[in-house]
Order: structure tokens, then C-alpha cells, then sequence
């Protein structure tokens, strides 16, 4: 019905970005109290154009919170949050968020094109019925993003099955393909490699480096398992007991710093081909998809 | 019954009999609209998870009519204001999602004994004998009039239009809650206006199967469909399908025998439902893959790649 909603449109081709000026995040003094409990106070943090950032940090220091702050979707007690250079609630546009989740379970009989058709529609109300010939392009337009953005997440082989057939990393990577429908300027996510085996953890990581990098589209991401991700990051931010702090891979993840945020012995070793490994991080309580569990 | 009907191999001869007399033509329209609509609102209860809600609400047929009747008020509106009550009494309480949910099942069970409580208190208090109590709880085709197919095609109209409405954004939500209320869909209001409409299908759909036996149009069709396919449209459409046969069948078959129509829908309803689940089965070659942990079985690996 309302088919023709400016904001649902999408540009037909990659924007030249970036489409807006200024850098993707910018987090100036924030302060977040939930429950009258401080959650953390004086976080600052930018994200530039392409960047792709990670946020550190066991659990309960207030990951998660921080990135809806940076959504608009928790009020701020202090300090100011501007995204692509507006105020987070106007720039949701071009946001594409992944939130903290299990898996589809096994009976969910809806098949992944669909669900990332619904990236780009779900929100338009009535159905899509208009027989016009700028309605049947645009559908078409629409079939074509989905395509595309299927197979630039490499889900094509399985996208047309149901989603709760599906493992825990071809799910992820269409829900990937969902929030990316829409040709945002920033993809947020929010424990992106929680409850994939080891080999999908790592090639989930290498697939949103490889966005980052081939759409231009900034990432930021939360974990509290960062080995996966230390082969593709530009910079990382810790938060710890209410502070946090940023800066590049080799100049923030060191023993000295992670056992002082942690407050306990964490080590940062190199292997040796030169990469980073962290061992002794405390491990978050892993939360299990409830897909292989025994229906009661 | 006038003119014992009976069953013969000539088919034009059958259906020349069977709509032979008005009452039977009403039956047969009423009972295609409730199809109808039972099939599409049911394709998105069964998608939701919401079956248990749904049977709540088509329990609560039976006080709305009861009390109807002791208050001497038509019926159908006893049926409309009882079920809508008890959708927005567990509306703001419900809230499936496809994973990890919780649904309140305790606040339904709770309406629904209240609601069965209340209709019992309902029935004794009318002390004239109540000569439709089993055609509320297992229906009837007898008693449908031209003026009751009316009011359904209203009903079956708006809800369904409702239905269209909301039908993106209500799909988004259902799946994919958290992203959808990031996008701005209104989830929460979007539950208490499915409970709505799901509550006019079951109120509308009570009228011709009786309180009990909704379900067989409500669940058995699109459950089959959805076994059947993973795409939305045609799984709509094979829902409309399967519950158009299992009416037409049971109206028909009903009408030439000795047993009541709700048995015979319900029985066919069931039988579509096995003869489907137990071809998927075969067509998947899944001997094999049944018994694996993910459908509570015994063995022990299913094949699939790992998560």
C-alpha cells in the first residue's frame, strides 16, 4: 500500500562513500546509567570510514549496552554520541545492527531469502500488490539486492532452505546478509562469533573484514573473545570496571594492560608466524544455542 | 432429515443432492468463508508458536455463548466479545519469538480456566434447558441462516484486510524480533493486534465447528502447509486449499451419514495432517534423519555440518 516510503528505498548502486561527512562513530564522554547503577562513565571512542573495531571486555562491563547507547536505544547520563554526523536516532537508517542471539530453532519453517527480504521490506505495511511498471522494477530491484547481497555473504547454496535446518554459521551469515540489505554506512554487531564452532569464528571474522573492506561499510563489533578476531582488526577498545580503553591492536592488547582492566594474569603471547594469541582471559559464561538441545 | 439423502456413484447426482435445501447451501458458504480465514490467520498462529494461545481463545467460545444465552443476546456476539476480551487479557503478556521464548503459558492456561469456570457458572444459572450446549462445544451446519453467511463475510473481510495490513511487518516480528524493533516495527502493539485477529477467526470460526474443534481448521491446514513448503505464499495458498477440502469434504460426507459434522471435518483434518507429515518423511528419506537429538530421539548424530 504505502509501498513508495522514502526511507525503505535503497540506492541501486554502492553509494561513493562516504555518503555523509565526518567519521562513522563518534563517542565523546559517555556516561550510562542503568537502574540508577553506573554502567560505565567517561568511554570515548571514534570509529572512522572503513574502520573495523572491536569491543573487548568480560561480561557485564557493559558491551552490549554501549552499542545500543550508540543506536539510540539507551538514554545517555552524560557526554554525547554522534553517528555518521547525526544524532543516533536520525542516522538508523544507514545502520545495520546484528543483536546478541541464539539460533533459529530447528522448526522454523521460513526460508533465508525470505528472512533477508525482509531487511529490506518488513517494515512496509499492507502487501505488496501495486501491478504498475515502477512497482514491478522496483520489486525486481529489490529480488536483485537480496541476490547480491546473498552472494556476497557466499549463502547462496543454502539460502533457499529453512533457516532452522541451517548450522549456527550459515544462519549468521545470512542474518550478515539481512543487516547489510539496506547498504548501510555502519554495521554493528553484537557478539557476531557467540556460539559458532572454531572454523565458522573465523571465517564469519574473515567475511566481515572482507565487507569492510570490498563495501566500505565501517564494522564495529562486540566479543569477549578476541583471538578470532586479532588477524582482521584496525583498532579495539577495552571495557573493564567501568572505564575503557582504545587504541590499536599491538599498542592496547598487552599483558601489562589487560591484566590491569581484568584485574587478573592475562597473558599476550606470539606465535610464530607473529601472531597474537591472549590466554587466560577470563571466558564469559557461554550462552548455547538452544537449536541442538532436546525439545522437552 | 427429509428425503434420506443417500450416497450414489453418479457425482453430479450427490452434489445435486446436497444442495438440494438452503440450509445446506448456508452451511457450505459459511463454511468455505471460515475456511478461508481460519487457513491464513492459522498459517501465522503456527508460525508463531501461538497454537496454545489459539486454543485458549476458542475455549473461551464456549462462556462468550453461554453467557449470550443467560444475558439473551444473540449468540455470535457472545462468541466476538468473549474471544476478544481474552485476547487482550493475554495480549500484553505474550511474547513468542522464534528463539529462546517464553511465552506466558501461565497467564493463558489461567484465562482459559477462568473462561471454562465462568461458562460452566453461566450454563447453571440458566435455568432453561440449553438445547445447544453440544452444538457450541462440537458445532452444527443445521442452524447456519443467510444472514449469519453475511456477517461472516464481513468478518472474514475486515480480518483478513487487517491481516494484510500488518502482514511484513507482523513476519519481521515474528522471526526476527529484536532486529525488526530496532527497525521501528512496533512489535509489542503488533502481538496484541494478531491476538485480535486470531481471536475474530476463532470466534468466526466456532460458529461452524463448535468451540472444540476449531483447531481443525485453525492448525491441521496450515501445519500440513508449512511442512509442506518454506515459502510464504504458496504455503498460504496451500492452507487455503487443505482447509477448503477438509470443510467440503466434511459438510459432504457429513450430509450422508449418521455422524456429526465435527467429527468428520476433525477426521479429515487429521488425516490430511498424518498423510502429509508421513509423506514429507518418506520424501526426505528420513528413516534416517528422524531419530537424530534435534527431535528429541534417541541416536545419537544428526549429518548436518556443525553449528
Amino acid at each position: 500500500m504505502n509501498d513508495a516510503l522514502p526511507a525503505t528505498t535503497f540506492p541501486a548502486a554502492a553509494p561513493p562513500r562516504p555518503a555523509t561527512p565526518g567519521p562513522a562513530v563518534s563517542v565523546s564522554q559517555v556516561a550510562v546509567r542503568l537502574g540508577g547503577k553506573e554502567v560505565f562513565t567517561g568511554v570515548e571512542l571514534t570509529v572512522g570510514r572503513g574502520e573495523f573495531l572491536a569491543v573487548l571486555g568480560p561480561n557485564g562491563a557493559g558491551k552490549s549496552t554501549l552499542m545500543k547507547a550508540i543506536l539510540g536505544l539507551v538514554p545517555l547520563a552524560a557526554g554525547t554520541i554522534s553517528v555518521l554526523g547525526r544524532p543516533p536516532t536520525q542516522s538508523r537508517p544507514s545502520v545495520g545492527y546484528l543483536p546478541q542471539r541464539r539460533g533459529f530453532d530447528g522448526g522454523t519453517r521460513v526460508r533465508g531469502v525470505d528472512l533477508v527480504r525482509l531487511g529490506l521490506d518488513g517494515t512496509r505495511w499492507g502487501i505488496p500488490v501495486g501491478i504498475s511498471n515502477p512497482a514491478r522494477e522496483r520489486r525486481r530491484a529489490e529480488r536483485r539486492r537480496v541476490r547480491e547481497v546473498i552472494e556476497l555473504v557466499d549463502a547462496a547454496a543454502y539460502a533457499h532452505r529453512a533457516i532452522g535446518e541451517l548450522s549456527g554459521g550459515e544462519q549468521q551469515r545470512l542474518l550478515i546478509a539481512q543487516a547489510l540489505v539496506r547498504r548501510p554506512e555502519l554495521l554493528i554487531l553484537d557478539e557476531p562469533l557467540d556460539g559458532l564452532d572454531l572454523p565458522n569464528q573465523a571465517t564469519v571474522a574473515a567475511l566481515l573484514r572482507r565487507i569492510c573492506v570490498e563495501e566500505g561499510v565501517s564494522v564495529l563489533l562486540v566479543a569477549h573473545d578476541v583471538n578470532p578476531l586479532l588477524p582482521y582488526l584496525d583498532r579495539v577498545i577495552y571495557l573493564a570496571a567501568g572505564r575503557a580503553v582504545a587504541g590499536r591492536v599491538k599498542e592496547v592488547i598487552t599483558t601489562r594492560n589487560l591484566s590491569s582492566l581484568y584485574g587478573s594474569p592475562i597473558e599476550v603471547l606470539r606465535t610464530g608466524d607473529g601472531r597474537m594469541v591472549v590466554i587466560g582471559q577470563p571466558e564469559a559464561p557461554h550462552v548455547h544455542s538452544h537449536r541442538h538441545e532436546r525439545p522437552d | 432429515m427429509t428425503g434420506n439423502p443417500s450416497l450414489s456413484l453418479d457425482l453430479v447426482s450427490d452434489v445435486r443432492q446436497l444442495v438440494a435445501f438452503p440450509f445446506m447451501v448456508n452451511a457450505l458458504e459459511a463454511g468455505t468463508i471460515v475456511a478461508v480465514l481460519a487457513a491464513i490467520v492459522g498459517w501465522y498462529m503456527v508460525l508463531r508458536r501461538q497454537s496454545f494461545a489459539g486454543h485458549t481463545l476458542a475455549v473461551m467460545a464456549f462462556p462468550g455463548a453461554a453467557g449470550a444465552a443467560l444475558a439473551g443476546l444473540p449468540t455470535a456476539l457472545g462468541y466476538y466479545v468473549a474471544c476478544g476480551a481474552a485476547a487482550l487479557a493475554m495480549g500484553g503478556r505474550s511474547r513468542p519469538t522464534m528463539r529462546g521464548y517464553r511465552t506466558e503459558t501461565a497467564t493463558i492456561g489461567t484465562v482459559q480456566t477462568v473462561g471454562l469456570a465462568a461458562g460452566y457458572l453461566f450454563l447453571s444459572l440458566n435455568t432453561e434447558v440449553l438445547s445447544g450446549f453440544e452444538t457450541l462445544l462440537f458445532g452444527t451446519f443445521l442452524g447456519v441462516t443467510q444472514n449469519h453467511v453475511l456477517v461472516l463475510l464481513a468478518v472474514a473481510v475486515v480480518a483478513l484486510a487487517a491481516l494484510a495490513l500488518v502482514a511484513r511487518p507482523l513476519l519481521f516480528a515474528t522471526l526476527d524480533r529484536d532486529v525488526a524493533e530496532a527497525s521501528g516495527v512496533p512489535a509489542g502493539a503488533l502481538d496484541v493486534g494478531f491476538l485480535l485477529i486470531l481471536s475474530v477467526a476463532v470466534a468466526a470460526t466456532s460458529q461452524v465447528t463448535g468451540a472444540l474443534l476449531v483447531f481443525a481448521l485453525l492448525v491441521a491446514p496450515p501445519a500440513a502447509a508449512q511442512a509442506i513448503t518454506v515459502r510464504p505464499l504458496p504455503g498460504l495458498v496451500l492452507s487455503v486449499a487443505f482447509g477448503l477440502v477438509i470443510v467440503w469434504l466434511g459438510l459432504g460426507v457429513a450430509y450422508f451419514s449418521p455422524y456429526p459434522v465435527g467429527f468428520w471435518t476433525t477426521a479429515f483434518a487429521f488425516g490430511l495432517y498424518v498423510v502429509v507429515r508421513v509423506g514429507v518423511f518418506v520424501g526426505r528419506g528420513g528413516a534416517r534423519a528422524a531419530w537424530t537429538t534435534r527431535r528429541g530421539g534417541w541416536v545419537v548424530a544428526s549429518p548436518r555440518a556443525g553449528s
